[in-house]
């Protein structure tokens, strides 16, 4: 009689909470460990430049110059065509599985695209490297420069390397995890609303567009960070593909550097101290994009929640 | 979460120095064994990486001594043998005398090998372009963008040079392969040396990164028109054109273990401060002129006495029976001469308790 009275709790309650909240103690403070380590470690590097870091151009470390501009540029570019690749895509694929597909076949291509999720990013990059950046080089890249070669986007030698490559690259990487969550939002959706949006005589695209979507929306936006948190600290796939290079060009043929491949390529080797802590600062600035990314997701959501309906 | 290669080297660290420490215990507890339970730890250099792990699964094989190596890169491998967490360093860039004191280290050269370009143009196969370092230190500054130009056309008189692009190909990985190709052409271009300089990593003015030697090959065997610099074994490996080049005594010649063994054997090894010896435009006849030595780094403190024989017993056969395997992998063996200064120089720096370590006297008469 006592069970569901909410007087007596019990030991293994108060065990219960205090493990739950020792564990998410634990996490916060890891968080804020790596916060305040990278901030420690990249100290050197503040006081020398200090913001100037941030919008400097420069990465010499032979005259001992850095600036992450270039890093932060190519993190944000490959990241926003990934995105612009990815989120229609997952968006047309969830769609399909969910409103249009048998459900067997549903079913099969669920299971192919949660597959691509447990491919490892390195072989993402080799196979980007040696089978996709050679097909865009000889097939593609000549078709766009043929056509869009006025833009300042298709410039120079199709080397198939590149930013286009890494973004399309990462478009693949995190098609499985936006569109398995887009497939779950839809689903989400309560048949009656749909049947209802149907007996209105709604078309399929009415009710997809009007009802579906909509009702989704918060959990669609979701999706669209998860992706976009992945996307931007990739390291080893677009490490392979990018073509490294310090430089800020329109043209998506050029050869740039993101974030994390700058680190992956350069940590190993930098034994001098102000090249070290600019490393790190260069890990700190990623950290900040990332938490400047979750905040902004945060307060969208937020928003999304007044103005959709929609539950969540 | 971004630092996952750092996080990586140090569990692997501490995998590494909880087994050794199994061991040592091990070792000290059971019967003590001489050699089966012995582990030497190195850390450092990637370029002589698939060399040392060789050699270390063959001397495991003979002798039962089990030497780890860590291709951590370079810098990982000085700061740890600076903390002492490892029993050798290695690095492609040796460093200066000065900084050898204050770290309290010594350094000598370990195996030799060679920095080759490679190009990729229509009809040009191994062997055929001929190149001259400016002509190289004009190409990666920007300065000369197509492959008819007049440079390199007065280079090669029989050759139909392309109307094409020139898209360079530099490792974009902090490497000892681009430190001793940038210090050649700092050596023979006043422009290089003014606007780059000579490092593991430079600011390329144009082209495009590749990371590590497989990398830079994958992308020149790519790219229409590109040009690249390779360790010499991935320039034999991959089938690339590698060009011949002009050295310093005015010859064009082809990059083989041959010419790195010539400009191995004009080098001053024995007055060069910490066996700092730089082997890029050597003078001899037949020298390649981007041949460069890769170092081995150890503390001039030796704690365990036993150990650190152990370990030079190791080195000392690296030198003298290590050379068929490298070879094979297309590395270069040092001349006798200079295995046999480095020795006298080990006995000469590495003592402990005032006792020097080597030569290995009577095999039981040196237990501690």
């Amino acid at each position: 009689m006592k069970i569901g009275s909410g007087k007596h709790t019990g030991y293994g309650d108060v065990l219960f909470k205090a493990a739950t909240f020792l564990s998410a103690l634990i996490f916060s403070l890891a968080m804020a460990g790596v916060a305040f380590e990278l901030a420690r470690s990249s100290r050197l590097s503040i006081a020398k430049f200090g913001f100037g870091f941030l919008w400097s151009q420069a990465w010499n470390p032979v005259t001992q110059d850095f600036g992450a501009l270039s890093s932060i540029y190519g993190t944000l570019v490959s990241t926003l065509i990934a995105m612009v690749i990815a989120i229609p895509l997952s968006l047309a694929i969830a769609l399909f599985l969910v409103e249009l597909a048998p459900p067997a076949l549903s079913r099969w291509v669920g299971y192919a695209i949660e597959l691509l999720a447990a491919i490892p990013s390195i072989i993402f990059g080799m196979w980007g490297l040696f089978v996709f950046a050679p097909f865009l080089a000889d097939h593609v890249q000549p078709f766009l420069q043929k056509f869009g070669g006025f833009t300042p986007f298709f410039k120079g030698p199709p080397m198939g390397i590149g930013m286009m490559s890494a973004g399309i690259i990462l478009a693949l990487m995190v098609l499985p995890f936006t569109s398995a969550v887009m497939r779950e939002v839809f689903s989400m959706t309560p048949p009656v609303l749909k049947e209802a949006a149907y007996g209105m005589g709604a078309t399929t695209w009415e009710t997809t567009s009007k009802v579906t979507v909509r009702f989704g929306a918060k959990g669609l936006m979701g999706a669209f960070f998860l992706g976009l948190g992945r996307a931007i600290g990739e390291t080893m796939a677009v490490t392979f593909v990018i073509g490294n290079n310090h430089s800020i060009s329109a043209s998506l043929f050029s050869a740039g550097n993101s974030i994390a491949s700058t680190l992956a390529n350069e940590f190993t080797e930098a034994s001098d101290p102000l090249y070290l802590s600019s490393l790190v600062e260069l890990g700190l600035v990623l950290f900040a994009m990332t938490l400047l990314v979750q905040t902004i997701a945060h307060f969208w959501l937020r928003h999304l929640g007044k103005t959709t309906g929609g539950r969540q | 979460m971004k630092t996952s290669n750092f996080d990586h080297s140090i569990k692997a660290l501490a995998i590494f120095t909880l087994i050794s420490l199994m061991l040592t215990v091990a070792s000290c507890t059971g019967k003590t064994d001489r050699a089966e339970n012995l582990i030497l730890n190195g850390a450092g250099a990637t370029f002589p990486y698939p060399l040392y792990s060789k050699w270390t699964s063959q001397y495991n094989e003979l002798t039962g001594v089990k030497v780890i190596y860590q291709s951590i890169g370079s810098g990982g491998g000085i700061a740890q043998i600076r903390a002492g967490t490892v029993d050798f360093g290695a690095t492609d860039a040796p460093l200066d005398k000065e900084e050898l004191d204050r770290l309290q280290l010594i350094q000598f050269p370990m195996v030799m090998g060679g920095v080759v370009p490679v190009v990729h143009v229509k009809g040009i196969g191994p062997g055929k372009l001929r190149l001259t370092g400016p002509v190289i230190a004009e190409i990666y500054l920007g300065a000369i963008t197509r492959w008819n130009d007049p440079a390199i056309k007065e280079l090669n008189p029989g050759i139909t040079l392309p109307d094409e692009d020139i898209t360079t190909v530099h490792r974009a990985d902090g490497s000892g392969t681009t430190w001793i190709f940038s210090n050649y052409l700092t050596k023979v271009s006043p422009a290089w040396a003014r606007e780059m300089g000579n490092a593991k990593v430079l600011a390329w003015p144009v082209g495009a990164g590749g990371k590590g030697n497989e990398g830079v090959s994958a992308y020149v065997q790519r790219i229409e028109g590109s040009m690249g610099y390779v360790e010499f074994a991935y320039a034999m490996q991959s089938g690339l054109s590698y060009a011949l080049l002009k050295n310093h005594a005015g010859n064009f010649v082809a990059p083989s273990p041959g010419s790195f063994f010539a400009a191995a054997s004009m080098a001053d090894w024995e007055n060069a401060p910490g066996y700092r010896v730089v082997l890029t435009e050597q003078p001899a006849e037949e020298s390649w002129p981007i041949t460069g030595a890769s170092f081995i780094l150890l503390r001039k403190e030796q704690r365990n006495s036993g150990k650190t024989r152990a370990l030079l017993k190791f080195l000392d056969w690296c030198y003298r029976y290590g050379e068929k395997s490298a070879s094979g992998l297309e590395y270069v063996p040092l001349p006798q001469h200079v295995v046999d200064g480095i020795e006298s120089y080990w006995s000469r720096t590495l003592a402990a308790g005032g006792k020097s370590l080597w030569p290995p006297r009577g095999e039981k008469g040196d237990k501690e």
